[in-house]
């Protein structure tokens, strides 16, 4: 973390973002505090997408005619810029839907390994192997496991989260051994904002020769990230939560790794040589891309990942953690408010979940609703860890470049008024 | 204000001191509802005597809507014959489908009336439901049982 970037023009910056001048429910300003559900398109995204389909949209990587070469080659650059902008060389880099649908690849192929050829069989998984996650998973990255280990035989474990909202590694050794063939863990938890230790989980992982799976939807989009350098074998983030559209994300995988992995999904373009009885299969990137892909949107992807070069993700990465340390300071000061994570801002990002002690998150999301304040309220699939943590709902607040501090102060002031209306505040003079 | 169109009086009484709360038996069949989008969960018992709801008793942790008008869905059919009770059943699900269009009748929906404001939010349609989707899987089953 630098906090010596150069802050950022977030009035400026907001220009880019129409929806956020509109006003909701009779008259209040928009305050977008759901960033980490989905974020705003800027509209040098949006510009770029219709740029593309009002001059070259053609299906890529099928044709020959001038539109067909002019949208491969957009597609393709936008392939490039993005694989430059986490640290990964061009066919390392797999368009998929979204995140979810990256680490379900990742799962369905490996299911695919038993019958597949011997280059495959690193991937095979059986009764006896195990498959290792965490407590503070997304539903995304737990599970298309759970449903891999139905499938194989195999055993889930995970490591547990501890009460502040941290992963409970005393017993690493423990959990991971020579029978751990997956560790899969998110980067930056959803509900928490916990920026887990990738480095030492992987050594970890790398000792007992297990493959590491990153879900990197959360870190992605709000700091800089080189998958390289991380030294994971795959990861995979989504396109919508980093200022492009939906239906686009990424899965990264090592090269090796994507050229001995079987195919998930299977049909056009992702082939070698097609007979009536069997099949062989194009290299990757293309072997995981079946059909005619989203194309727009990975131009729309490109583009996004243009917007957050040129503002700088050190900049972005700093403004985030004043908001965050802005939120977490103002919400602890306010009796009956429980934070659910880390209360310092160290390895910590911008997702601030919380509770309201005598008012349920879903009504709690509905005062600030009328407030104008846009926050996610539920258990922001990620069901056991709310489990784990004894909260049955909770209320999210996630910030992004577009965020200021009076948004911050919206915030608390939004809650404030929750505990007014629902009769549960400090008593006037008392507190 | 929109809010208080929402939170009518009715159901924050409803949701502060409920009616009817708390599981009892004897009981002919339970159903477990759960709102997978917040968590919100209601377990509900329903007792009949031939053709009548004896007792409808619930346990269930959620946010105001969905325990106030499981709240209100026990004063409304308990006493009641089945049929009336799926009147009733009836009306406050066309109510809550209605966003906000439909004028409700006091005489059929009682305290029910007070969430015709909720049915403006489609998401919280499907909390002010919870229970009562839980009552009409409670009575199939309990006529199953006994069929």
């Amino acid at each position: 973390m630098t906090t010596t970037a150069t802050p950022l023009d977030v009035v400026a910056l907001r220009e880019d973002f129409p929806i956020l001048a509109r006003t909701v429910r009779e008259g209040k300003k928009l305050v977008y505090l759901d960033s980490g559900a989905t974020s705003q398109r800027p509209t040098q995204v949006l510009d770029a997408e219709r740029r593309f389909l009002e001059t070259s949209n053609a299906a890529v990587h099928r044709g020959a005619h001038q539109l067909a070469e002019e949208a491969t080659d957009a597609y393709e650059s936008a392939r490039a810029r993005i694989a430059e902008f986490v640290g990964a060389s061009l066919d390392e880099l797999v368009f998929t839907k979204n995140a979810t649908e990256g680490i379900n690849l990742v799962a369905y192929a490996m299911g695919n390994a038993a019958t597949s050829g011997p280059e495959a069989q690193r991937f095979l998984l059986g009764p006896g192997d195990e498959i290792l996650i965490t407590e503070m998973e997304h539903h995304a990255n737990l599970v298309p496991w759970q449903q891999l280990c139905l499938r194989t035989g195999a055993t889930l474990r995970w490591i547990d989260v501890t009460a502040e909202g941290r992963l409970d590694l005393s017993n690493l050794d423990e959990l991971v051994t020579p029978r751990t063939k997956v560790v899969a863990f998110t980067h930056q938890s959803n509900v928490l904002g916990t920026i887990n230790p990738v480095a030492e989980l992987v050594a970890a992982a790398r000792k007992v020769g297990a493959l590491t799976v990153l879900d990197a939807c959360q870190s992605v989009p709000h700091s800089k990230v080189d998958f390289r350098a991380l030294g994971v074998d795959f990861a995979a983030f989504s396109g919508h939560k980093m200022l492009a559209p939906s239906g686009i994300g990424v899965l990264y995988g090592r090269r090796e790794l994507l050229e001995a992995l079987p195919p998930f999904l299977t049909g056009g373009s992702m082939i070698e040589m097609v007979h009536m009885d069997r099949s062989t299969f194009a290299p990757p990137p293309q072997r995981f891309e079946a059909g005619v892909p989203m194309t727009s949107q990975a131009i729309g992807l490109g583009a996004a990942v243009d917007y957050l070069t040129a503002v700088g993700m050190d900049r972005v990465a700093a403004h985030e953690h004043l908001l965050t340390e802005a939120a977490l300071a103002g919400l602890g000061e306010i009796p009956g408010v429980r934070i659910i994570g880390p209360r310092s801002t160290v390895d910590r990002g911008g997702a601030v979940s919380f509770g309201v002690e005598g008012v349920h998150a879903h009504d709690a999301g509905q005062v600030l609703d009328s407030l104008g304040i846009a926050v996610r309220v539920g258990h922001h699939c990620a069901w056991p860890l709310h489990r784990k943590l004894g909260v049955q709902a909770s209320i999210r607040a996630s910030f992004y470049l577009y965020n200021d501090l009076d948004e911050v102060a919206a915030l608390l002031d939004g809650v404030r008024e929750a505990q007014r209306f629902f009769g549960v505040g400090p008593v006037p003079g008392q507190g | 204000m929109q809010l208080q169109q929402m939170y009518q009086e009715i159901i924050l009484d409803h949701y502060k001191n409920p009616h009817g709360r708390g599981l009892r038996d004897p009981y002919d069949a339970e159903s477990h509802q759960v709102n997978p989008t917040c968590g919100d969960e209601v377990t509900l018992r329903v007792k009949l005597d031939g053709e009548t709801v004896q007792d409808v008793s619930y346990d269930g942790q959620g946010c105001s809507i969905s325990q106030a008008s499981t709240s209100v869905l026990t004063d409304l059919v308990i006493g009641r014959s089945v049929g009336e009770a799926f009147k009733k059943f009836d009306a406050f699900v066309e109510l809550m489908q209605s966003r906000g269009q439909l004028e409700p009748d006091e005489d059929v929906l009682e305290d029910g009336i007070a969430f015709a404001g909720v049915s403006k939010y489609p998401a919280r349609v499907k909390c002010a439901l919870l229970g009562w989707m839980a009552f009409k899987d409670a009575v199939a089953r309990s006529e199953g049982a006994k069929a």
